[in-house]
């Protein structure tokens, strides 16, 4: 038999477990209860594929938006993979401890530099030198895509170590034992091995890129029309919420809470997708 | 040795909590939303006007500790209704009045110029109303259309629902509208910023903000000055009203008194605003 103090920590426990879950169900609620009606309104279809978006007038379209966020998560994830999967390799495979204990905590670091420190780093290094060097006004899909591809990083790279470490310790020994060199081992044994775990960490990464909202508002110029190159301004979901939030009433306040709904579909699937990646291992 | 709970008992147990937790987290909620009491004084509408009402508010509540002000936002025509439902006690507009709201007892507190502004490298000196209509529709797309050097104008315009776009919209464009191509920025020093660092750009802002980092353009041959608005040459304007059901009275009426007087008007003055002619009078 249990004591009665045993009891009550363990219910005072699932009560306080059970708060966060009921915060993110009340959101959740909220959300769809806000969202719906618009999106009830103007028809499915014609939310998500409308072209044109002009709340005052009566017009919500977010398909140009969708593209947007498409568009830069993408092109954060050309600028951040490859960089994030070879430093991982060489955090868990070359570097040695010395540097290990540098590496680590300084992409750590890299983490916790806030979205709007990013963001307005973007728009007085990075814009001003697209705008001089390629042309355009400089806030665009690529001023975006750099600042999310290294916004990125550290998710990618702390989940691909981790996968790369967690291998076996005797397929790299046996492989070297067979003659193989190390290059060959890891691109032939350990990174095919570690394939779930590195996919998992992209789509994490992904996640975080397309739910990113300060430092894009800052650098992709918001245009509400579809991109023609990477040098054109665009507007995601999470920007079109944050940038009309301020004055939004009625109707246009309950499209941006539809906004949000078709964002959240977008990232409960991507992480679902990583979950089940995850787990197939 | 330990007791199993069994799950039907578990889901039972976490069905009571998640009420009690929901129970909790909505009173909490609604204690949250409780309004003032009925002595203070709201004054509620456009959020163009609502800064500025804040630093009168501000300066009159220091002057008179017995008023309490609640300065609110929510739009020019929410401000309007919420005086006709007397959920206000003054509204805020900055539009004129339209049918149906005209048996309102409305003043003018302030006027607010609205800008063209260009890079100061720009060699584009003046624009007329036409050219800045076909620029913001995206039917002028290069300077050298308006007599400027060949290079294609990068237009910046600010978000849906923003008080500034409304007038921009209203004063100038007509039948036409904003080409969504436009960049959009969520602040008028948003706009400010990229004007002053992109040589190709075309922005609006609010008269009293302009600096010496970018560069306002006549309009029609008319100079972006107080002067001009004062003398209604400029007509990039737009009007701030406060609006009542009925002559003002009581601390309604102290405060827009206190608005109109010359402290008042000095203080919208420093804020950038155009003096009334109302207050200008008294």
């Amino acid at each position: 038999m249990k004591s009665f103090k045993e009891k009550l920590t363990e219910r005072v426990f699932l009560l306080i477990a059970l708060s966060t879950l009921s915060v993110l169900a009340l959101i959740t609620v909220f959300i769809f209860i806000k969202g719906m009606p618009i999106i009830a309104k103007v028809g499915i279809i014609d939310f998500v594929f409308g072209m044109k978006w002009a709340p005052s007038q009566g017009y919500y379209g977010i398909f140009p938006m969708i593209v947007g966020s498409v568009s830069v998560t993408i092109g954060a994830a050309i600028v951040g993979v490859p960089i994030a999967i070879c430093c991982s390799i060489f955090l868990a495979e070359f570097a040695p401890v010395k540097l290990r204990n540098i590496f680590r905590p300084a992409i750590q670091l890299l983490a916790a530099i806030p979205s709007v420190v990013y963001g307005f780093w973007g728009v007085l290094f990075v814009v001003p030198a697209i705008r001089k060097y390629l042309g355009g006004p400089g806030l665009s899909i690529l001023a975006g895509s750099i600042i999310l591809g290294i916004m990125i990083l550290p998710t990618i790279i702390s989940i691909t170590e981790v996968s790369l470490l967690a291998l076996p310790r005797h397929y790299k020994d046996g492989a070297l034992a067979l003659g193989l060199t190390q290059w060959q081992t890891i691109r032939s044994l350990l990174l095919p091995a570690a394939k779930s775990g590195i996919v998992a960490a992209v789509i994490l990464g992904l996640g975080r890129a397309i739910g990113e909202t300060m430092a894009v508002i800052m650098v992709l110029g918001n245009a509400v029309a579809l991109p023609h190159s990477v040098l054109d301004p665009v507007r995601t979901l999470t920007t079109n919420i944050g940038i009309e939030m301020g004055y939004a009433s009625g109707e246009h306040q309950q499209a941006l809470f539809a906004t949000g709904i078709v964002l959240f579909v977008i990232i409960m699937i991507l992480n679902a997708t990583a979950q089940y990646i995850t787990r197939k291992r | 040795m330990k007791k199993r709970i069994n799950t039907s008992k578990l889901l039972k147990r976490i069905k009571i909590s998640a009420c009690a937790v929901i129970l909790t987290l909505s009173m909490g909620l609604l204690s949250g939303c409780t309004q003032g009491t009925e002595s203070d004084t709201i004054v509620a509408g456009s959020t163009s006007v609502q800064p500025y009402a804040e630093i009168l508010a501000e300066a009159f509540m220091a002057k008179d500790p017995e008023a309490v002000i609640d300065i609110q936002g929510g739009g020019s025509s929410a401000g309007i209704t919420a005086t006709q439902t007397h959920s206000a006690d003054i509204g805020m507009s900055s539009r004129s009045l339209e049918e149906g709201e005209k048996d309102l007892w409305s003043v003018e507190i302030a006027k607010d110029g609205l800008a063209i502004i260009v890079n100061p490298e720009n060699p584009v000196k003046n624009l007329t109303s036409d050219q800045i209509r076909d620029i913001y529709a995206a039917e002028i797309t290069d300077w050298s259309q308006v007599g400027g050097t060949k290079a294609k104008i990068n237009i910046i315009a600010r978000e849906e629902g923003s008080g500034t776009r409304s007038a921009f919209t209203e004063l100038l464009m007509g039948k036409k509208e904003i080409t969504p191509k436009a960049i959009v920025q969520d602040s008028n020093g948003a706009v400010r910023q990229l004007v002053e660092d992109d040589p190709n750009a075309i922005g609006f802002i609010s008269l009293g903000l302009v600096s010496k980092e970018v560069k306002a353009v006549s309009l029609d041959g008319v100079e972006a000055t107080r002067e001009n608005i004062m003398n209604n040459s400029y007509k990039l304007s737009r009007q701030f009203l406060f609006v009542t059901d009925g002559e003002p009275t009581g601390i309604q009426k102290s405060f827009i008194d206190y608005t109109l007087s010359l402290e008042g008007q000095n203080l919208l003055s420093k804020e950038g605003l155009i003096p009334s002619a109302e207050g200008a009078a008294k």
